[in-house]
């Protein structure tokens, strides 16, 4: 086993712990709490009416527009990480090469902007 | 030490698990929660064979935002099961099809693993043993100069998922009313107000 896998045996016991300590108190109540079940106790709760509707409706499309915009700027992000790790060794070809990469989604950026992607209504 | 085999098969056993219960789970949103566990078992694969940057990018790109994205679209469908189950049977060879595909060329990529050593430009990102260059500087070192198209194009991509994503789902409501700042500030008091003239013993306001 190399180093670099004995770098991540902490997160590995990390999980273990948060797994054990998860479990057990998901499982506890199973085995100690006490039940009385009826009806009304178990019904859905809704400020005092019973359920209207499921629970399960259609979103607004417009939360699935500004999530898709948040992921093409995370990976934007992530495309910069190792151009920033490696930044002396990509020399002046990879430092315009990456600010071509920005500028073609800057002219999207702008474009969003300018169309009130952004804006809520 | 057997400790970095017996972390390889929890991996890939809770891979392979959740990801057959992907692809059975009547749930659509049960579905993605096991879509993220696979995710994060993949990516504890990755760390495995020491590609730590392509494990944190899965973690980040895929569970942060791939999985909200596909909750979001589940959530947008109409999940109606007795109808997706009615398609599942005429789809059933279209699926088919593709599965064999990938599983042609998987098998393929197997082939070619067998059959020789990987060639220095495909095993290039991966750092030699002993050396102090990390998996992301690696990956540095080469995406940007020797591989710029693929990564110019990958680009263009984002950009045209950006635009396309706008010109599909952006609607405006009509007839919202939106502050504008600059006609806000723009605005003096000799323009928002006015004296008015009353003639005594009238209440009418005469007109401007």
């Amino acid at each position: 086993m190399n180093q670099l896998l004995l770098d991540y045996l902490p997160i590995a016991v990390f999980i273990g712990v948060a797994l054990a300590i998860g479990g057990a108190l998901m499982i506890a109540p199973f085995l100690v709490a006490y039940r009385s079940p009826d009806p009304e106790k178990l019904s859905a709760y809704e400020c005092g009416f019973n359920a209207f509707d499921d629970a399960r409706m259609k979103f607004d499309v417009r939360f699935y527009l500004v999530s898709i915009l948040f992921i093409i700027f995370d990976l934007e992000v992530a495309f910069l990480f190792p151009w920033a790790v490696a930044f002396k060794e990509v020399g002046v070809f990879g430092f315009w090469s990456m600010m071509v990469f920005l500028g073609v989604l800057t002219i999207g950026f702008i474009y969003e902007w300018r169309k009130g992607a952004l804006e809520w209504d | 030490m057997t400790l970095t085999p017996l972390f390889f098969y929890l991996f890939a056993f809770v891979t392979v698990a959740s990801g057959f219960m992907v692809v059975t789970a009547r749930n659509p949103v049960h579905a993605v929660l096991w879509l993220i566990l696979a995710f994060f078992n993949a990516a504890g694969l990755f760390v495995l064979l020491g590609a730590e940057f392509l494990a944190m990018i899965l973690v980040v790109v895929y569970v942060g935002a791939v999985a909200v994205l596909f909750l979001f679209v589940v959530m947008m469908l109409d999940v109606d099961f007795a109808e997706l189950r009615a398609g599942f049977i005429r789809n059933a060879p279209l699926g088919a099809i593709v599965g064999i595909i990938l599983l042609i060329e998987l098998i393929m990529v197997l082939g070619f693993r067998l059959a020789g050593p990987l060639s220095t430009a495909i095993s290039l990102p991966i750092p030699a043993a002993g050396s102090s260059v990390t998996n992301t500087e690696a990956i540095g070192r080469i995406l940007y100069t020797k591989y710029v198209l693929l990564f110019q194009g990958a680009g263009l991509i984002l950009l045209v998922a950006m635009i396309g994503a706008i010109v599909l789902t952006l609607r405006h409501k009509e007839g919202v009313k939106r502050q504008s700042i600059a006609a806000q500030s723009a605005r003096t008091p000799a323009a928002a107000m006015h004296t008015v003239k009353v003639a005594s013993g009238t209440s009418t306001v005469p007109e401007r």
